[in-house]
């Protein structure tokens, strides 16, 4: 289908509670420019249910408009009730690019969406541009983070990408100026082919927010064991910070996989990365080395890790970590 | 219970190293692998065919011949018949075009078996595209309702109750068949293949599936390159500019506390 505006469209993906998940904001920080860069206005999608605080902050990312969908259907994600919606939505108002965020739901509506539309689909992009011709130019990781691929969809629309939580930060709120418009739109029950039956709630000590964490304190094969991490522990408690591990430790049991970060993991940019026996393997990069500071500290002054960190120790961990936390207690006082 | 799993021969990404001085992919020598997440779809439908000693488990791949290796481990592992869709015309495909070709070839397997498949399973995304497309995108094409980020599945009167790694906690989600679903790392292993299984799936012979096959259903017109949307403009190795400052001090106890005072002075803690 061709485009009926140069508009270009975030999707942001609301939680249970109506109120927005972070990436979605994130994604309006450079859609602004983009928008620009396309001459179109940038236009925040939500779907939901009492949206209220997700549209008020769209708003306060600088969107120009937002277009809302409310409808009890759409309390919890479930893919025929959202890629019906937006299919609408994209049908009524021709957008020429769209961005998504690669969370799981993101990931689910994404390519079922862009198949309706025959168009193209970029997933878990990094970085994004828009070139002379006014088309965007997506660039994501392949091959477990070896190599970057930059893909353009000349003549599909929208162009449609997902875009990785993380790799934008939110601007500071501003004026909300936005124009809403709510779109009055439903999907049948007998259209929605699956059906949420439970939500396994997990103990609140074992959910980790990686992705929301300012900092992180991560531990790879250098910890050497379940206990190695006690002294990370330690230091994120200290930090106020969320402790993290590479593949190597999960894989050996030491520590369970919603702590893992990297291609295989969370996808994390905290303010501080603080790297614990970590080599630096490429998939491991692939999910931390967009953190503002990084920190290594490892036995093997040659680790890959080295590479990418501002501030490295070379020695064992095990020596640096307690000398390091109790230093931060007297700092903090 | 029919159950197709759509799997995918990759290189392991983890033995992939980059050339120091070309910055290019070192792809000689890398091992060629099923991808590890459809090793888990395999697992599952493995385990159904557990309860339900009835239940056929076709696999099929799209790829050159060699994939037939891949395809051949499968057989060895637990699937009962397997297809190879491979055609110069199929070459260069992107995601939305692997996925016609996959959805039109599943209609042909179906009526060459001679039943419908109840469930068609597929890993949550290829290791070394890592795009976790192609299965939503099947769904889309044959019109049937998906479950991604699936952990287990369990039978149930309509169709399965899907564990789903949903994105803060896991849940439950029932499905009705036909359907598509993707999986994502379980909590169990996966099983490896018997001596007896092994040595039978290296004799199997494997039918290919040719756009000629296909002609009369299928559109050449998007398959390979030129129906693709998507376009590879260009590819790098990320480069990291390394700026470090390494902390050295007489002990490593002090150059911890260096660091503490480092990180504080520049208000990073």
């Amino acid at each position: 289908m061709d485009a009926m505006t140069k508009d270009l469209w975030v999707f942001v993906e609301t939680k249970e509670d109506g109120s927005a998940r972070n990436v979605g904001l994130e994604l309006l920080n450079p859609g602004k420019e983009l928008a620009a860069k396309q001459g179109g206005k940038l236009v925040a999608i939500i779907i939901g249910n009492h949206t209220e605080a997700a549209i008020s902050a769209a708003g306060e990312q600088d969107a120009d408009q937002i277009i809302v969908v409310n409808g009890e259907e759409f309390a919890h994600y479930n893919t025929d009730a959202y890629v019906n919606a937006m299919e609408h939505l994209i049908k009524k108002y021709g957008p020429t690019t769209l961005l998504i965020g690669a969370t799981s739901y993101g990931r689910d509506l994404g390519p079922r969406l862009s198949c309706r539309l025959k168009s193209g689909l970029t997933a878990d992009c990094t970085s994004l541009d828009v070139n002379e011709e006014g088309i965007m130019e997506w660039t994501r990781p392949a091959f477990g983070g070896n190599l970057m691929a930059t893909i353009i969809c000349p003549d599909g629309r929208p162009q449609i990408g997902t875009v990785r939580p993380g790799v934008f930060k939110k601007q500071p709120p501003v004026e909300n100026k936005a124009e809403v418009i709510t779109e009055d739109f439903h999907v049948a029950q007998s259209d929605i082919r699956t059906k949420l039956l439970e939500v396994i709630q997990e103990a609140a000590e074992e959910i980790v927010d990686l992705e929301g964490a300012e900092i992180i304190v991560s531990g790879g094969r250098g910890v050497g064991g379940p206990e190695g991490f006690q002294p990370l522990r330690e230091l994120a408690e200290a930090l106020g910070a969320t402790v993290g591990s590479s593949r190597a430790a999960v894989d050996n049991g030491w520590i369970p996989y919603a702590h893992q970060v990297g291609q295989t993991g969370k996808t994390v940019a905290p303010k501080l990365y603080i790297a614990c026996g970590i080599s630096g393997a490429i998939q491991h990069l692939a999910g931390m080395s967009g953190s503002d500071y990084i920190v290594a500290i490892n036995k093997d002054p040659e680790a890959p890790i080295f590479e990418v960190a501002n501030y490295g120790i070379v020695g064992n961990l095990f020596e640096v970590l307690p000398a390091l936390t109790a230093e931060v207690k007297k700092l903090k006082g | 219970m029919n159950i197709l799993v759509c799997i995918k021969q990759v290189p392991d990404t983890t033995e992939i190293k980059i050339d120091p001085v070309k910055k290019t992919l070192i792809r000689e020598g890398v091992p060629s692998i099923v991808n590890t997440y459809d090793t888990y779809a395999l697992e599952n439908a493995a385990r159904i065919k557990d309860q339900d000693a009835s239940t056929q488990i076709v696999v099929l791949s799209m790829g050159p011949e060699q994939a037939k290796t891949a395809l051949k481990e499968c057989l060895a592992i637990a699937a009962d018949k397997a297809y190879l869709v491979t055609d110069r015309a199929f070459g260069g495909s992107d995601t939305l075009a692997t996925s016609y070709i996959l959805s039109e070839a599943i209609k042909k397997v179906e009526e060459l078996e001679g039943y419908k498949f109840d469930a068609i399973f597929c890993g949550k995304q290829a290791i070394d595209g890592d795009t976790a497309q192609v299965g939503p995108e099947i769904a889309e094409h044959l019109d049937l309702p998906q479950v991604t980020y699936a952990l287990e599945v369990e039978n149930s009167e309509e169709g399965f109750k899907v564990t789903q790694q949903g994105p803060e906690n896991k849940q439950i989600i029932a499905v009705s068949t036909p359907c598509v679903i993707t999986f994502t790392q379980p909590d169990f292993e996966v099983r490896y293949p018997t001596i007896r299984r092994k040595m039978a799936a290296n004799k199997a012979q494997i039918p290919n599936i040719t756009a000629a096959d296909l002609e009369g259903s299928i559109d050449l017109t998007r398959c390979g390159l030129k129906g693709s949307p998507t376009h590879v403009k260009s590819t790098f190795v990320p480069v990291h500019d390394s700026n470090i400052q390494f902390i050295e001090e007489e002990t490593l106890e002090e150059a911890g506390a260096k660091l503490a005072n480092i990180l504080s002075d520049e208000h990073i803690i």
